[in-house]
């Protein structure tokens, strides 16, 4: 091994490139009624809709390498989801690139694929999107529903599994795979106690077979427990990117006094 | 306070493409995307299977409605057309020329309704696992197919029944189906990509498909009907695609039936031009399918 750890010898896997996200969320219509509707229609201007525009991620630039397990914190509406699902290729960026090594699976909070079929059926159905073959699928099916530990419902409807199974089952169908690239989003957070230290040791296992992982989670025990590096994102911009307690602390500081600030004013009225 | 790439002086885009990473919101070439999806051919099975169950599973008699529907269809249309309003005038076999019509246009009507919502349906996969869009449609047609087929087995004992001979022009029938399905594989992706922009195709779609089956001599001989009409308006009427693999799938069953030359043709011309323009139409807004 060189004794130069630095740039020379990591191989980047995600390179983000002054990355922008904006989407339009429509709020609904400015009139309600069937009479508007008609009124806007006959005076000729178009139904006016409240569209917002959301600027989640704010010029965000990054490079992850091979080993790197990196936690992701910050408020709601930071743009994490966001950076994460433009990773993926889920979201198109509005300017900006992200690049990676091969295609990043995003392990999301959205439970069942399908969820009027069988649970046994979404583990095919998730294999299949993902690209495997259908020998692949029976290959780790086994192996899937004994990790997400639901084999006494696996042929019931998805739609009546608790959103804890769900999200396990989830997890269990995209960690079956290999996949140079992972990203956690809130995953982790549904499961009980024993499915979150046994999916932590998935993600270990993952981000120390040469992978790289990205992980959101409310409980910063467990990014501080599995993640090198942190990166804490405010209002769609990183606010500090290093080493995992270093940025913990720093945000978790941050909070502190926001809160009591928030107190102290409350106080005042 | 931002540290970024530790390789400051190299930009993110040459570090990225030094080591042959590739942008996430790339889409590949026509070529690649058409492999990637077939790659994918099980997936897009798979997706028929699932929305074929999901679609008989509330029912007692679950499957059995592919074979009850149709016939239940052609009853109908028979009561209404050829015993209420007799458009069965000239015709020698209207009860098959009245099945094969009804079945061979209700394949395309609901192949294409459906596939004009087969992004917004599928919306959690969509966001949840990153692959060609272009399955989503697929899997719609797949999925009618199989339906199709079922009408089409109903349609032959229909024809027979009703004292048709089996003749060499059976030997078409497989080549007007992969005709009528190339076309509306294509339509289909042209609507899938519009039903993805607006939810409005989905309200506006139903009153488009109503008046193409009343254009597409469904359940009356567009030929007789439009004899007093000036000559353009019956030939404009014949040669709509609807009308084409009709009087085809007509012309194979039946000798009671025949159709021109030129209709051959047009069953080849609508084919090719709708799946090429469809798959090119489809695959452009790929970028348009994620957000």
């Amino acid at each position: 091994m060189s004794t130069n750890n630095l740039s020379t010898s990591k191989i980047p896997t995600v390179v983000v490139d002054d990355l922008n996200i904006k989407y339009r969320v429509i709020l609904g219509a400015n009139t309600g009624s069937a009479a508007g509707a008609l009124r806007s229609l006959v005076s000729g201007k178009a139904p006016s809709q409240v569209v917002k525009s959301v600027h989640a991620v704010k010029g965000v630039s990054l490079t992850a390498y091979e080993g790197d397990t990196i936690g992701l914190v910050g408020r709601n509406g930071s743009g994490k989801s966001s950076l994460l699902k433009a990773v993926a290729g889920l979201l198109q960026p509005s300017s900006g690139d992200v690049y990676t090594a091969s295609q990043a699976t995003l392990l999301g909070v959205s439970g069942a694929l399908n969820k009027s079929i069988s649970g046994n059926r979404n583990i095919t159905l998730g294999g299949l999107a993902m690209g495997m073959s259908r020998e692949e699928v029976e290959a780790i099916r086994q192996q899937v529903i004994d990790f997400a530990d639901i084999e006494e419902f696996i042929d019931m409807p998805m739609g009546t599994y608790s959103s804890g199974m769900q999200a396990r089952l989830r997890f269990s169908i995209a960690a079956a795979r290999q996949h140079e690239i992972l990203l956690v989003d809130e995953t982790l957070s549904t499961g009980d106690t024993e499915f979150r230290a046994r999916s932590q040791a998935k993600i270990r296992e993952l981000s120390g077979a040469a992978g790289t992982v990205f992980v959101v989670a409310h409980g910063h025990a467990m990014i501080r427990e599995v993640c090198n590096r942190s990166i804490w994102m405010d209002k769609g911009v990183i606010k500090m990117d290093g080493e995992t307690n270093a940025v913990l602390d720093a945000y978790e500081a941050d909070v502190a006094e926001k809160k009591a600030a928030k107190e102290a004013k409350d106080k005042d009225k | 306070m931002t540290v970024t790439s530790p390789n400051g002086d190299s930009s993110a885009k040459e570090l990225a493409t030094q080591h042959g990473l590739v942008s996430a919101s790339k889409i590949p070439g026509l070529g690649d995307y058409i492999k990637s999806t077939w790659r994918r051919k099980d997936f897009v099975a798979e997706l028929a299977d699932a929305r074929s169950t999901q679609q008989y599973s509330d029912s007692l008699l679950g499957r059995i409605w592919q074979l009850i529907t149709p016939l239940l269809n052609a009853a109908i249309y028979y009561l209404i057309f050829g015993v209420l309003l007799g458009t069965s005038k000239g015709i020698e076999n209207f009860t098959a020329f009245l099945v094969a019509g009804v079945f061979v246009f209700n394949f395309m009507q609901v192949t294409v309704t459906a596939a004009s919502a087969s992004i917004p349906k599928n919306d959690r996969l969509i966001k949840a696992i990153h692959f060609p869009k272009l399955v989503l449609p697929l899997a719609t047609v797949v999925q009618q197919i199989q339906q199709y087929a079922v009408s089409l087995i109903v349609l032959v004992v229909i024809v027979l029944l009703t004292g048709e001979p089996l003749t060499l022009m059976w030997l078409t029938l497989p080549l007007v189906l992969a005709m009528q399905i190339l076309f509306t594989t294509g339509f289909a992706l042209i609507l899938a990509r519009w039903g993805a922009r607006s939810r409005d195709i989905n309200q506006l779609l139903p009153f488009f498909t109503r008046t193409w089956r009343y254009v597409s001599g469904v359940f009356f001989s567009i030929t007789i009907f439009t004899a007093t009409m000036p000559a353009a308006v019956g030939t404009a009427l014949l040669l709509n695609p609807g009308a084409v693999y009709i009087d085809l799938v007509r012309d194979s069953l039946m000798v009671t039936e025949s159709s021109d030359p030129i209709i051959w043709i047009m069953g080849a011309v609508w084919a090719i031009v709708f799946f090429v323009v469809g798959l090119v139409y489809f695959y452009r807004g790929e970028k348009k399918y994620v957000n």
